[in-house]
């Protein structure tokens, strides 16, 4: 059975369809990534998950094993979910640290909260999670406000927090976009470390392919709210049938690269999408039905599926 | 023989220091000095693109400030166009309708309150850029410049996703026709196809219009593509700098070739990280300030500092400062500062 189930999940602010039917599946041990334009809706599926979008309407599901569905469950059973099964590491860390606590303070308070441990052993706990991120001199960090550590301390910080309570399912919104790549990469791996010893999840929210062909089991390519194509990452990223996914390739700049040709248009505003495939009004590949009907999710071999009349 | 023209930004020697609480002292009011800026020299030239590399810290936003006036350099002289900085940006409204800048934070950049439209429109009035019945085309003109919807226009920035409000920051940065765009991860966030729109557009703005470009970003690719120089930062100092090709291809510093090495790339196994810990800047330690991570790393390094050095290999100009570079930079060593932009006058024997 899977950790995480999402089904038809749509989420409407306003008069915008922010998300439209989104579904995924995430087993346990699994690393996911989601990618895709930028305000296609990344962060919406992963703050829908925690439970935290405040007034938008929502529907469909999302099922974790053992707890049924969240959007079912009352806001103190959520709080107990929230740090003890799920976490999440956000997209600024800057912002999300505390300036006017130490680091200490902050990860103790977690470990306390989500573990019901008293003051002493919360202390051990943080020391001993401080070191597992790979920073030196936990005791002399744990006194330090979050200005006084790098952008790399920080977002190791803040992946300490986040697995304070061995969650099983790690939510991190591109967790590594502000820092350089030596770091990055550390970072990263030091997720996946971690979350592979507790035998937890991971949905890494990407922009960088290279790095999701490398970090992550499969891929989720969202485009205006909808999932456009999913599966095993060698068959998104090498064998992509859908063209947006395949436009998303094209893009990445690897060092040296000079024949970058950028896709033309923009994302439909919420008034003038169309009907049919969201995608249509700037597809290479579109056909008349494309703008008619909706293209559903097929299945192309395995779990490898994408939305498309006209696929590559 | 017409004098040549006056590079746009010129840095000798820039030093910035914040004064921050000792460490360890929650109260207290014994302060340090953190030297985010260490003897930084550079040259920026009309029509130049520079891309500023480095690891997270190493000074980078604290250089941009000091380009646009913003901090003023502890010692040393920071000049644009043969003036010094601070002097002009309190002279009006000119510098900062020529410089225009794209934050790191761009969401904090963005006055919640206003309406994306509305924030657009507010250089083009400010500048008087185009007559005022004019401004709502030229807002939608930028608008999809930038990728966004038309009817962005009426949204607060918290109703835009993290790369949507990057890219209205842009907007606003390009509205007063700016000869300089000085841009701090401006297109970080952004899904490559975005990118991708935003980068080609610089781009020809920079080939076309001659815009001068001082571009911060982490991606290398970015780097490669956008620029034509590039110097790499590391606590404080420039430690290499050159043309982004040559440096890229064959990296004279170690740590450039640790940032080549770690840069993803589809399907390889996540680079080894760096061994050792990146040293506070509060603490440096002796002789070179990479010397607790190189993996070139010899004992004399711990005992010298090594200083920017320039040489010249088949008539690009590269500067290192490493005591034992990796290959293609030949009579780099510990040598006083030398300065990485043109070369001083020199008497020429015909
Ligand atoms: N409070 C809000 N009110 C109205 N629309 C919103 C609000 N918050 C987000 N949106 C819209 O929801 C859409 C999805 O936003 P989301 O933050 O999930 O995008 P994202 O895929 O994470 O993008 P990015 O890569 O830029 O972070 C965007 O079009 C955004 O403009
Ligand atoms: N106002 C300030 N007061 C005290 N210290 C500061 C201040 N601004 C920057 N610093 C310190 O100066 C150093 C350089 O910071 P800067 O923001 O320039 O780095 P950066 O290269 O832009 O890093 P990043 O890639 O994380 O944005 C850091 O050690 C930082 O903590
Ligand atoms: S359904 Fe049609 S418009 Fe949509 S991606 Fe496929 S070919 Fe393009
Ligand atoms: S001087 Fe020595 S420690 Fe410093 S970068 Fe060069 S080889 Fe490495
Ligand atoms: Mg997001
Ligand atoms: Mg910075």
């Amino acid at each position: 059975m899977n950790l995480l189930s999402i089904d038809a999940l749509t989420v409407d602010r306003g008069t915008a369809r922010i998300l439209d039917r989104v579904s995924l599946d995430v087993a346990r041990g699994e690393t996911v990534a989601l990618v895709g334009e930028s305000g296609a809706g990344k962060s919406t599926i992963a703050t829908a998950i925690m439970r935290l979008l405040g007034d938008a309407r929502i529907s469909g599901s999302i099922a974790l094993a053992d707890a049924g569905d969240l959007l079912a469950l009352r806001e103190p059973d959520m709080v107990r979910l929230r740090g003890r099964r799920l976490s999440m590491i956000f997209q600024d860390a800057g912002a999300a640290l505390n300036p006017a606590y130490t680091v200490g303070a902050q990860l103790v308070s977690a470990v306390r909260r989500n573990l019901g441990l008293g003051k002493r052993d919360a202390h051990a706990r943080a020391v001993e999670l401080m070191t597992q991120v790979g920073i030196n001199d936990p005791e002399a960090r744990l006194s330090a406000y979050p200005h006084q550590l790098s952008g790399g301390m920080q977002q190791r910080v803040m992946v300490a927090i986040a697995l304070a309570a061995d969650p099983d399912l790690l939510l991190a919104d591109e967790p590594t976009s502000a820092l350089d790549v030596t770091i990055q990469a550390q970072i990263v791996r030091l997720i996946l470390a971690q979350t592979r010893a507790r035998g937890a999840a991971c949905i890494f929210v990407l922009h960088d392919l290279a790095l999701a062909s490398q970090a992550c089991d499969s891929v989720v390519v969202l485009y205006a709210g909808q999932v456009v194509e999913s599966g095993p990452v060698r068959d998104v990223l090498d064998n992509a049938r859908h063209p947006y996914t395949r436009q998303l390739k094209s893009c990445v700049l690897e060092i040296g690269r000079d024949d970058l040709v950028a896709p033309e248009g923009t994302v439909p505003s919420h008034e003038d999408m169309p009907a049919g495939c969201r995608f249509a009004t700037r597809c290479p590949r579109a056909q008349d039905r494309c703008w008619a009907d909706a293209p559903p999710l097929e299945t192309a071999r395995g779990s490898h599926r994408f939305a498309c009349w006209n696929p590559e | 023989m017409p004098t040549p023209p006056r590079p746009v930004f010129e840095l000798k020697d820039v030093e910035k220091v914040f004064q921050v609480r000792k460490p360890g002292q929650r109260f207290g009011r014994k302060t340090v000095g953190l030297r985010a800026l260490d003897g930084v020299r550079l040259s920026v030239e009309q029509g130049a693109s520079l891309a500023l590399v480095g690891e997270s810290g190493s000074g980078k936003s604290t250089l941009l400030r000091v380009l646009l006036g913003l901090d003023a350099p502890t010692d040393g002289q920071a000049r644009y166009r043969g003036r010094p900085i601070r002097a002009v940006r309190d002279e009006g409204a000119d510098f900062a309708r020529d410089v225009a800048m794209v934050y790191q934070d761009a969401r904090g950049s963005l006055n919640p309150r206003m309406t994306v439209g509305a924030l657009i429109a507010e250089p083009l009035r400010r500048f008087a850029v185009v007559p005022a019945p004019e401004i709502g085309a030229r807002v939608a003109t930028l608008l999809t410049r930038v990728g966004l919807p038309a009817d962005a226009a009426g949204r607060y920035p918290a109703a835009l996703s993290g790369g949507q409000v990057r890219r209205v920051a842009i907007a606003r940065a390009l509205a007063s026709d700016p000869s300089v765009l000085v841009a701090d991860e401006a297109v970080s966030g952004l899904d490559v196809s975005t990118q991708a729109q935003l980068l080609t557009l610089l781009r020809r703005l920079q080939q076309d219009m001659g815009l001068t470009l001082v571009f911060i970003t982490h991606d290398l690719g970015v780097a490669s593509f956008l620029c034509e120089q590039i110097a790499i930062m590391y606590l404080g100092r420039i430690v290499e700098t050159g043309p982004t090709d040559a440096v890229l291809t064959s990296p004279a510093h170690p740590y450039t070739a640790a940032l080549r090495d770690a840069a993803p790339k589809f399907f390889e196994p996540i680079a080894e990280p760096l061994p050792g810990e990146i040293p506070s800047p509060l603490d440096l330690p002796s002789g070179c300030r990479f010397s607790g991570r190189c993996p070139r790393v010899q004992p004399d390094c711990h005992a010298r500092d090594p200083h920017l050095a320039r040489s010249r290999t088949r008539s690009v100009t590269r500067s290192v400062a490493c005591l034992h570079p990796l290959a293609p930079v030949d009579g780099a060593g510990p040598v006083a500062p030398a300065n990485p932009g043109p070369a001083p006058e020199q008497t020429r024997p015909d």
